[in-house]
């Protein structure tokens, strides 16, 4: 049979055709409807229960479908859910891929050699509770239960948190603040005294002009947005993108700035500059509610589009432009704060200018710029008070990043590398759904920190790395075969959806819910745990908001009424912002404060040496990081990743296309495995460019192992950033290398 | 059917949806996302289509299918009857847009437009669950349908022209 592939050399127009979709062949009995049936009956009348979808954050609410013979067939958008509104993104159409992969993890393991070898042997789930609960009890005698923590990632966080807080113990850490979102967060609560959360404040749909900067919509699906982004492509909305690589949506930008990486805060700046010298502020807004306009109007006045020509390469013609665009579209403009922001440890204060542009274009509670969100919520069940720790990972910081308004992950990771300064080092973890070993940056230190622990549990539904160091693994089963606490979303208009089991969870799994109340039982926490079923729990909580679990079943999802019906300020109204001065601080007094500087300031990053070329990182719209790394059905979509070579560089270094290569980092890292090359005119020449959460290593993962590099392993020149921990992780430097050898020394 | 290439944003979320409404099984595709690029830095154009059978008014496929399982059915649809097909893969062969595939189950398999949907009033599945609405679907001959609508409207292209199969896909641009 002709392949896709070669049908596409003859027939693309110009130079390079690329397809996605069809891959390797690959037996899949088990999701075959092997009976024959006519192209004429079709699946469309079977029993369906409402889940969310677990891929991503995004946690779209949605249908199971089973076939007749009460297999999972297909999941599909619930077209109530203001989410996703009846359409899921691809991973969440190839969720059905982590129910049937046969590389799941099956049954409880506890470890037999030592951390990092592979050598496990089955347990009852009751062994396994034994041993974690006796070790921690012993972590409690000898250390304290301050020394313990929780790394979650996922919906069932919730519970192993309520365990550890009634433990006593409140280092709870999600790697999506410190590694991704976290600058953004405290730089919005800086200057606006309000956070962005998820989903996204942006109102996308009703804006005129979309500034993109480094953020990627549509490569990233995060669904709600591209829809949005989609709607108003269509209504002719201008798009501006600044993105060292020619990005998706940069082919849909009416301006793309190919900026010089790392220098976007110049960037912004004379973007301030040129609205605040050519008054094209709102006026009436920013007199009204912000505060330090003045000081900032004189602390921008260096920043001229010429001073940044020739630090971003981008022309001062293009930055006058583009600046008149957004002041044109005002107050609809969004100059969006992206999501993953953790890059060059000054992150905090490019946000922070990302918040001054917004508030000098007045878009902040505006139509078209940000909405507020609702702030409706369903109550909880009121537990019994939590002990209080004695300390927690912040001691062990010295007082730094005071300012980061959630746990740091890397920090708690800090916090368990036993040294001198540190009065309390962490000896226990439980880590949950997520891979620790390629989510934080600087493996060797991850590792470190795994090896100074007296116990480590992890949970999740497949081998990932981080579960070969793990002293025990409970194998939970995946969100199509279990109930989860409600998803409760805000957004334009508060909602809520269940997740409900569409079938018996396979092998000897089980659900979070159920692991972590064993668990308290054994750990006589019981208390935490009042509903002996998650049902039950579901069915308080529902009613409290004139619902029910039967009810839901049915629905999937219900809205709720918004508590304040104002989206968007009303015309002159008085609003109090969340800040020290009650105002939008364009001058920042928190960041004064704590010592730091109240206005963003550019400072030039180091730069790669000759040969080597700057590691950027992004997304595919069909894999979430390692999580489906494995998926069957995605994998079929894209099953490595590649490097993406500018054709100057690949001509320097002889370099074709489809060409394997191992890459070597500016410390001597080399890749484990090797990596596609992909001669592209998409990245420019002094950066190289690749997808995030390939070059699996565990061979338990067989389709993701050995497939393309690890990002996170070529990142081991971690930036932090001085205001909340951030960990910048786009100043590290590659080469290319055409064997792995170790340099002799 | 009309597919935006302004809008896609070449997610194969049409590739995955296809695959479990249909049983495609994993490894082939009766749906696919092309990209076509051009220029050099910083000056380039991108596109992003979704393709899939186009439905030929004149297709070469059912012409040469010496069993008579390729055919035309509800609305110009062309369909393989798979009882019919022996599997001699004449219509891949035939066909410039290399939309068929041969099925672990030894008869030839390609896109429907999801026939089974339709006649339930449904939308094809890559059209109900594409994330960017950027695909329309329906009667070509109706003139106030949203596809005929928007064909009025926007510029568009077909693909391959030149082979004379008349495509029924029509590409905005
Ligand atoms: S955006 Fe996609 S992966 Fe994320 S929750 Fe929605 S469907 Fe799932
Ligand atoms: S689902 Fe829509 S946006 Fe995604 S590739 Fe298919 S047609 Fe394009
Ligand atoms: S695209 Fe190919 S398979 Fe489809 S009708 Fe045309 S010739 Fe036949």
């Amino acid at each position: 049979m002709k392949s896709r592939r070669q049908f596409l050399k003859i027939s693309s127009l110009s130079a390079a055709g690329l397809v996605f979709g069809g891959g390797l062949l690959e037996t899949f009995a088990d999701n075959l409807l092997k009976n024959n049936q006519s192209y004429f009956k079709g699946p469309y009348d079977f029993a369906r229960t409402p889940t969310y979808c677990e891929v991503c954050f995004w946690k779209c609410a949605g249908w199971v479908h089973k076939d007749e013979n009460g297999r999972i067939k297909k999941i599909i958008g619930n077209d109530d859910d203001p989410n996703c509104n009846g359409r899921f993104c691809p991973r969440g159409t190839g969720g059905v891929g982590m129910y049937f992969d046969r590389d799941r993890l099956k049954t409880p393991l506890i470890r037999t050699d030592v951390r990092g070898k592979q050598s496990f042997r089955e347990a009852t789930w009751d062994e396994a509770f034994d041993y974690i609960a006796s070790k921690m009890n012993k972590i409690k005698e000898e250390h304290g239960p301050e020394c313990t923590a929780l790394f979650t990632h996922g919906s069932g966080g919730k519970y192993f948190g309520n365990l550890l807080k009634g433990f006593g113990s409140n280092n709870i850490a999600a790697p999506s603040y410190a590694q991704c979102r976290g600058p953004r967060e405290v730089a919005f609560l800086a200057t606006f005294g309000q956070g962005i959360n998820s989903p996204e404040n942006t109102d996308i749909r009703d804006t005129k002009c979309l500034v993109l900067i480094g953020s990627h919509l549509g490569e990233n699906m995060h669904n709600g947005q591209v829809q949005e982004m989609s709607d108003a492509i269509d209504k002719g909305t201008t798009i501006i993108t600044v993105d060292p690589r020619f990005s998706t949506v940069a082919g849909k930008s009416k301006h793309w700035l190919p900026i010089k990486p790392s220098t976007d805060i110049a960037l912004l700046l004379s973007w301030m500059n040129v609205i605040i010298n050519e008054e094209l502020f709102d006026k009436k807004y920013v007199e009204k509610y912000t505060f330090g306009f003045d000081l900032l109007k004189a602390y921008v006045q260096p920043f001229t589009p010429e001073w940044a020509y020739g630090i971003t390469t981008i022309k001062p013609q293009q930055i006058r432009d583009t600046a008149h665009e957004m002041a044109n579209a005002a107050p609809a403009v969004i100059v969006h704060p992206g999501r993953h922001v953790t890059w060059y440890g000054d992150d905090t204060q490019r946000l922070r200018a990302v918040a001054i542009l917004n508030a000098l274009l007045g878009s902040w509670g505006r139509r078209g710029g940000f909405y507020n969100p609702e702030k409706a919520s369903v109550p909880h069940f009121h537990l019994p008070d939590f002990p209080k720790p004695n300390k927690n990972w912040r001691d062990a910081m010295g007082g730094k990043y005071k300012l980061a308004d959630l746990a740091l992950a890397s920090g708690v990771c800090q916090a368990t590398i036993p040294s001198p300064e540190m009065s309390c080092s962490i000896k226990g973890w439980i880590v949950n759904g997520t891979n620790l070993i390629n989510t934080l940056p600087d493996q060797k230190k991850t590792i470190a920190a795994i090896q100074a622990l007296d116990l480590l549990v992890v949970v999740d539904t497949m081998p990932m790395e981080i579960t070969g160091y793990a002293d025990v693994v409970l194998p939970e089963c995946t969100y199509l075969e279990r109930y989860d606490s409600l998803r409760i979303s805000q957004g334009r208009v508060p909602s809520i959806a269940l997740r409900m089991p569409a079938v018996d969870p396979l092998y000897n799994t089980k659900p979070a819910f159920w692991m972590a109340r064993e668990l308290a039982k054994k750990l006589d926490l019981l208390q935490y745990f009042p509903f002996e079923t998650i049902e039950e729990e579901i069915d308080w909580e529902l009613k409290q908001v004139g619902s029910s679990l039967e009810e839901m079943q049915r629905i999937g999802v219900k809205l709720l009424d918004r508590e304040a019906d104002d989206l968007y300020f009303g015309e002159d109204e008085d609003v109090e912002f969340n800040t020290n001065t009650g105002k939008i601080e364009l001058y920042s007094t928190a960041l004064e404060e704590e010592g730091f500087d109240p206005f963003p300031v550019f400072t030039q990053h180091p730069e790669p040496d000759s040969g080597f070329y700057r590691l950027i990182y992004g997304r595919a719209p069909m894999h979430t990081f390692s999580r489906t790394a494995n998926n069957p059905n995605l994998t079929d979509l894209m099953d490595e990743n590649s490097v993406w070579v500018n054709p100057k560089v690949a001509k320097v270094w002889d370099l074709k296309n489809d060409q394997y290569v191992y890459l070597e980092n500016q410390d001597g890292v080399i890749s484990d495995f090797k990596i596609k090359v992909r001669i592209t005119e998409r990245i420019r020449w002094d950066s190289v460019y690749m997808v995030h959460g390939f070059g699996h290593a565990d061979k338990r993962m067989t389709r993701a192992f050995g497939k393309g590099v690890s990002d996170t392993q070529m990142i081991t020149n971690v930036m932090i950033d001085p205001i909340m921990g951030g960990t910048g992780m786009r100043g590290n430097f590659v080469t290319f290398r055409f064997d792995n050898k170790k340099a002799e020394v | 059917m009309a597919i935006d290439t302004k809008k896609c944003v070449g997610c194969s979320d049409c590739v995955v949806a296809c695959q479990t409404e249909n049983d495609v099984p994993i490894g082939h595709c009766r749906d696919w996302v092309v990209e076509v690029m051009d220029g050099t830095y910083p000056q380039l154009e991108i596109e992003l289509r979704s393709e899939r059978c186009n439905h030929c008014k004149n297709s070469p496929c059912v012409r040469c299918c010496p069993t008579g399982a390729s055919h035309y059915s509800d609305g110009g649809i062309v369909l393989v009857t798979k009882n019919e097909c022996i599997g001699c893969s004449a219509c891949i062969t035939s066909c410039p847009y290399d939309a068929r595939y041969v099925h672990p189950d030894g008869y030839v398999d390609k896109c429907t437009f999801c026939l089974h949907r339709v006649k339930k009033g449904m939308q094809p599945a890559c059209v109900a669950v594409c994330p960017t609405k950027c695909m329309y679907f329906g009667d070509l001959d109706d003139p106030g349908s949203e596809v005929s609508e928007v064909l009025k409207k926007r510029k568009y292209k077909t693909l391959i022209p030149e082979a004379g199969t008349k495509p029924q896909l029509y590409f905005l641009i």
